[in-house]
């Protein structure tokens, strides 16, 4: 009877579905990796957390296990293996902040060279490490087009230091050095690196965007990349509940308001084009994003900043006429 | 069989028999003609099984290489001056993690004033840094030591820059001889990590070390090195028992025993000592040398030991403290701290500046005499420093010292050329 | 394991020394909130959980689930008005779920199959009688029968069904589906005196030899308004008019029949009427649509057939051929006031459809009972002022619907059961609702609903055949996958997804190794408490409690 009914609406967008038999996600699997065990330090509610957990252990299992993890500094870094406990459970390298992209080159190579190029290579890095830092580094893998997939999280600032700016904060976003005073508080517009179209201008085989808060569509990204060789790119949205001022259960929450309003638009695209776009399902405004955090607060309050809140409205109106993030009109879900 | 040889080409040909398994190469002078050599020897399939990466810095080119160690690859990369300082986060990192990787450093001067020439301040700004650092006298000593390297680096899991000075020996051609690939392969076995990046058995390289332990990591670190002041003359034996050749060790003596003055140098600069020291001796001067090959781990004992009591030391350096003087000194002093006799320090050479066998035979003159002042420059422009120093009592004057050195004996225009009242 | 460096190469695994619960300062707890069907069922049916049996399609799970509180699920699948539907939290979403389809789904695959229930197990030696063999009367004897009991009923009618064999058109339940339910109940060992009228309940109790007695007679005595009529004016009541027609010789009505009453009685006499012939059917009623008693969907569904409505109308005379009915308006209280506006109507007959009442003759020798409007009050173990004698279904003060006769057999077949064995049934307490606030409905799919066909309305009129298709299976299914689960953990796998720190552990399906028997659990060793299982279980099945200092 299963066979015959395809359509599981019974939590067809949760993690898993006891009625689905196949295609069942990684991380509904008793038996998943937990690539990234308990016991870490981050914080409650860490969306790079369960960011990585979700794209490593996905890694992993499409490796067939054979997986080897690069790590830049930052955040994952730190509360993952703070000496002497280790949270992963697998192969995993951490050298220094801006240089995750070129280890993790060196790894493929290795692995090449020691005739054992089945065990695959990712390497990874929070926003700082990536668009910032690493950005070099990074540039230079792309180019070379080394077979690793590296995959930036993204919550938007340098949280390892204590909340500072990065080429990665959106504006009008409070941190710790673009403080909410003065005449424009909180990042300036017109500042900030849009990583994935800057990895697609390398014309690499894979770049796509994916949200902690629609794990369908992460695990299809990174299996997909998975199947792919050569420089691949997977930036992750993970909200940061301490650096964003949110609470640790909204996490998810705020990630999917991010995709559903969209600031942050889930795409896919091979060798510089785009091939898919994940549609808005339920259209949120940006307001009900920006209010769940802090960071944005000088926004609200008794006299809200309505014309910095419709600024943020054409940015996401822009992204939505950008990757048609809209459903067709004749798309019926 | 010996062979004319470009030093460069020696190094790539020497690197190739080690058998390395990932290159990452980024061009700077005077090392660039040894990663061109071998990137032609990879591609053309002479040196087989290896994977050369074209990476876009100097910092890249160790992060690679870091990666490729740590998953268990024969590893090896080319600096010098300015792409060392460029990688030295990854520098302290590699050895902080204890990777063998080799690196040649084809020592140059570090700017600014950019400077493309000789002088050992680039490799002794990474003295610190954990690796261990190995000098060659010339090129066939270079060519013995990279292969001594990888053995040496892999035996206690540390990395090695094999130092060598730029265009003196990387850009001379010299009659070398090159071991055979059997030889190599005797000496050489195939790269056995102590650590690697395994899918079977994973393990988490890198953690963050706080307070509790860290202090143990930096004294192992030391221990390491210490230990390998031992490894270092076996392993130099050991290549001499297959190749027939001596090559490295920890120092190497010259005339030292019954010298009432001692010249203590690094690298190329021996060459040239040793041939003063000759001419000397002839002249009945009982004058020696003591050549460093091993500046990291510093080889004190050694050093202690070939020196001996009550001798005048001098040390001739390619390098400046600025703001104190010597650095190998300060490593001579320490090492024959309670001894009795003198020790000066020469600087020479910086940037390049020809060090000559007069100058070289004016200086140990002097400190026979014991006129050799504690720090001394080798042919500094006496007249030349002291008119600056002079001018920049009198007025101040913005800019880089360089120009205004050369504004002052007229080779760049300045206000005065225009009338303008200083 | 090789020689590693010192402190900067760790083995895997080893975080776990690290036990991150102690940074909690609340924890997650698994917990069943009651779902807004189950809470509106009269029948105390437990929707949700049969839902869930039937998405798995283990329909015979799902049935003996139902089953558990209802005897008549392909009945109740057809006549129930369904209060789950209106209750359902997926209304806000889409559509409700069409419960009341998949029960008759469910019911009917039972019937096909010939499910059926275990017998008791254990034989109390205690004999129940029961009156009537209505919904109340077969629900309290098929649950005694389970409770292990010794069940008689006695109907005064020639059938068993009471009101959903009189009372309910054939084409709303058939026959066969109504006689193959209670055949099953029969089946258990129930014994159905049929045309054995009990003129008194107390010499009956006595003479049986019975322990207690559960009246369920119903509700049979069509109300009468006093209208002026001529000699031959043809009057007749709607419980007369059903029973009738269901009968060898229907009552004949001729052409034009008017039907006075805004009830679900009035709406099947109209209906019924023009399936007898009438041409056409008109309902006078005094006050408009939206303050009808009858249901909506039996108003749109006579609508669709032809039956006309006359609002805001009471009738003042009955005559040959016609009726003269007045014109009302409403007041600002909604009630319906004279206009003294008249209007006259062709009418051949007129059928009352103005409520039943009680016929209460067999308990004049009953003392200490308290009755009230014609009804018989009954305490909240459903049993009358006279000590083991019960009560239930019409003839008690409620709404009168099969469900909530349904509800009062089951009902009172546990307080029989408790006052029998000394024991009084104690009511489970009922869990906190399970509100739409409570869902995260991001993780369900929309899905408006799959309506049962109906039959052509002009074809429907012709016959009494029923006029509403069963589900096939696919769209059954499709049906019971668009419950929430209001309230109650699906094994979606969220909490065990989304926990940042590993600290849900799943357990094989259905294999109870959990807390409780459930199939996930909370590692408290490193649950930080940050409450993202909360946010993001879908159906509400998890809550945040502090945790004790």
């Amino acid at each position: 009877m299963n066979d015959r009914l395809k359509f599981y609406q019974v939590g067809s967008f949760a993690v898993g579905n006891r009625l689905a038999e196949e295609g069942q996600k990684v991380q509904s699997r008793p038996d998943r990796t937990n690539a990234l065990n308990s016991g870490h330090r981050a914080c409650q509610g860490c969306g790079e957390a369960l960011g990585a957990r979700y794209a490593v252990d996905a890694a992993v299992a499409a490796a067939d296990g054979k997986l080897v993890a690069v790590n830049a500094t930052g955040c994952l870094e730190v509360f993952s293996t703070p000496y002497p406990e280790t949270s992963w459970r697998i192969p995993w390298l951490h050298s220094v902040f801006g240089n995750a992209p070129a280890v993790a080159a060196g790894v493929a190579a290795a692995m090449r060279a020691k005739g054992t190029p089945e065990v695959r290579v990712i390497g990874q890095a929070g926003d700082g490490g990536t668009v910032d830092i690493g950005f070099g580094t990074l540039s230079g893998m792309f180019e070379r087009n080394d077979d690793v997939l590296f995959i930036c999280y993204d919550n938007e600032a340098y949280m390892n230091t204590g909340v500072q700016r990065s080429g990665a904060t959106p504006p009008a976003a409070r941190t710790m050095t673009t403080q909410a005073v003065g005449p424009h508080p909180g990042q300036p517009f017109g500042q900030g690196k849009d990583m994935p179209r800057i990895a697609m201008a390398h014309d690499i085989p894979y770049v796509a965007t994916a949200s902690v808060s629609d794990l369908h569509d992460l695990e299809h990204k990174v299996t997909k990349a998975m199947s792919m060789h050569g420089a691949r790119y997977l930036h992750v949205f993970v909200p940061c509940p301490l650096g964003w001022g949110a609470a640790s259960k909204d996490t998810i929450r705020i990630a999917r308001l991010a995709v559903q309003s969209g600031l942050f638009p889930l795409f896919e695209a091979e060798h510089g084009h785009i091939t898919s776009v994940t549609k808005i399902r339920k259209q949120a405004p940006v307001e009900e994003y920006l209010k769940l955090q802090r960071r944005y607060s000088h926004l609200f309050g008794e006299h809200p900043d309505t014309e910095t809140i419709e600024h943020i409205q054409r940015i996401a109106n822009g992204n939505i006429e950008r990757y048609e993030l809209l459903p067709d009109a004749e798309d019926d879900r | 069989m010996l062979q004319q040889l470009e030093g460069s080409q020696a190094i790539a040909r020497a690197v190739a028999l080690a058998r390395p398994q990932v290159i990452s190469a980024y061009p700077i002078s005077p090392q660039t003609h040894i990663v061109e050599t071998l990137s032609r020897m990879v591609k053309d399939g002479h040196l087989q099984g290896c994977e050369y990466l074209n990476v876009e810095s100097e910092f890249a080119a160790m992060s690679a290489s870091i990666g490729a160690s740590a998953a268990g690859a024969r590893s090896y990369t080319a600096t010098a001056s300015q792409g060392l300082l460029f990688m030295v986060e990854a520098v302290y990192n590699a050895s902080g993690l204890g990777l063998p990787i080799v690196m040649t450093v084809a020592n140059r001067a570090i700017g600014a004033p950019i400077n493309i020439w000789n002088d050992h301040s680039d490799a002794m700004s990474q003295r610190d840094s954990g690796w261990i650092q190995l000098y060659a006298e010339d090129n066939q000593e270079a060519l013995d030591l990279h292969i001594q390297a990888f053995r040496l680096a892999e035996e206690v899991s540390l990395p090695v820059m094999v130092c060598m000075d730029g265009f003196i020996l990387t850009h001379a051609f010299e009659e070398v001889a090159l071991p055979t690939q059997e030889q190599v392969d005797e000496f050489l076995p195939p790269f056995d990590p102590q650590q690697v990046l395994d899918p079977a058995e994973p393990v988490s390289i890198g953690a963050m070390v706080g307070p509790e332990a860290f202090t143990e990591v930096r004294y192992l670190a030391h221990a390491k090195q210490m230990q390998a002041l031992d490894t270092i003359p076996r392993i130099s034996e050991e290549y001499a028992r297959i190749t027939g050749r001596h090559s490295g060790g920890l120092v190497d003596e010259y005339l030292t025993d019954d010298a009432d003055t001692i010249i203590i140098a690094l690298g190329s600069v021996l060459g040239t000592l040793k041939d003063v020291v000759e001419g000397l001796r002839a002249q009945g001067q009982p004058v020696g040398v003591l050549g460093l090959k091993s500046f990291r781990p510093f080889p004190s004992q050694a050093v202690r030991d070939a020196i001996g009591s009550g001798k005048r030391v001098v040390v001739l350096e390619k390098a400046l403290a600025v703001g104190i003087g010597g650095i190998v000194s300060e490593n001579v002093h320490t090492a024959l701290a309670g001894l009795p006799g003198t020790t000066s320090t020469v600087i020479a050479g910086l940037g390049g500046r020809p060090i000559t066998q007069d100058s070289l035979r004016d200086m140990i003159t002097a400190a026979r005499n014991d006129e050799l002042p504690q720090l001394s420059f080798l042919d500094l422009k006496v007249e030349l420093v002291e008119r600056e120093l002079e001018r920049a009592r009198e007025q101040r004057r913005s800019g880089p010292t360089p120009e205004n050195l050369l504004r002052d004996i007229g080779q760049v225009s300045g206000p005065e050329a225009f009338g303008a009242t200083p | 394991m090789k020689d590693e460096p010192f402190a900067i190469t760790l083995d895997v695994g080893s975080s776990l020394a690290n036990k991150t619960g102690t940074w909690r300062t609340e924890r997650p707890v698994y917990l069943n909130r009651m779902p807004p069907c189950n809470a509106g069922c009269p029948a105390g049916e437990n929707i949700q959980q049969w839902l869930y049996d039937a998405e798995d399609g283990d329909y015979g799970r799902a049935w003996r689930t139902i089953m558990a509180d209802n005897p008549l699920p392909a009945v109740m699948g057809r006549v129930c008005y369904h209060p789950c539907q209106s209750a359902c939290n997926r209304g806000q979403l889409d559509e409700a779920v069409g419960i009341n389809s998949v029960e008759r789904f469910l019911g009917d695959q039972a019937l096909a199959s010939g499910w059926s229930v275990p017998p008791a197990e254990v034989d109390s030696g205690k004999r129940v009688l029961i009156i009537g063999a209505g919904p109340s009367g077969l629900s309290a004897a098929y649950h005694l029968r389970r409770l292990g009991h010794e069940v008689v009923i006695r109907e005064a009618g020639p059938h068993a069904g009471g009101m959903m064999r009189f009372g309910i058109p054939s084409y709303r339940l058939p026959r066969d589906v109504l006689d193959a339910e209670i055949d099953r109940i029969r089946a258990m060992g129930v014994a159905i005196h049929l045309n054995s009228h009990v003129p008194d309940a107390l010499t009956a109790m006595r003479d049986g030899d019975f322990d207690a007695v559960f009246l369920a007679v119903g509700a049979h005595i069509g109300k009468r308004a006093y209208i002026p009529a001529g000699e031959s004016a043809k009057i007749l009541d709607a419980v007369t008019l059903l029973r009738d027609t269901d009968a060898e010789d229907p009552p004949q009505l001729g052409r034009r029949v008017v039907v006075y009453g805004g009830g679900n009685t009035a709406m099947d006499a109209a209906r019924t009427a023009k399936r007898l012939g009438a041409e056409e059917a008109v309902v006078v009623y005094r006050r408009n649509r939206d303050k009808m008693p009858a249901h909506d969907e039996e108003v749109q569904e006579a609508l669709e057939e032809g039956v006309l409505m006359q609002w805001l109308s009471t009738i003042k005379q009955v005559d040959e051929g016609s009726i003269t009915v007045e014109k009302m308006e409403l007041d600002d209280n909604g009630f319906p006031q004279p206009t003294g506006e008249t209007e006259t109507l062709d009418a051949d007959s007129v059928v009352l459809a103005l409520g039943q009442n009680v016929d209460l003759s067999l308990l004049d020798e009953v003392p200490d009972l308290e009755i009230e409007d014609g009804v018989v009050k009954v305490d909240e173990h459903m049993m009358t002022g006279y000590p083991g004698i019960f009560a239930g279904g019409d003839m008690v003060p409620s709404e009168r619907t099969v469900t909530v006769a349904v509800g009062h057999g089951k009902l009172a077949a546990r307080c029989i059961d408790g006052w029998l064995r000394d024991e009084p049934y104690v009511r489970p307490v009922r869990p906190e609702p399970a509100l739409f606030e409570d869902l995260n409905t991001w993780y369900y799919t929309d899905a408006p609903r799959t309506h049962r066909l109906k039959l052509d309305a002009i074809r429907r009129t012709d016959d009494f055949a029923e006029i509403r298709e069963g589900l096939d299976e696919v769209t059954a299914m499709f049906e019971a996958r668009r419950c929430l689960s209001c309230g109650n953990c699906f094994n979606c796998d969220n909490c065990f997804g989304v926990c940042p720190d590993n600290a849900v552990r799943k357990f094989d399906l259905h294999s109870a190794a959990g807390d409780n028997g459930r199939d996930y659990a909370f590692d408290l060793d490193y649950c930080k408490g940050c409450g993202i299982c909360v946010s993001e279980c879908p159906s509400g099945a998890i809550r945040m409690v502090p945790e004790e200092t």
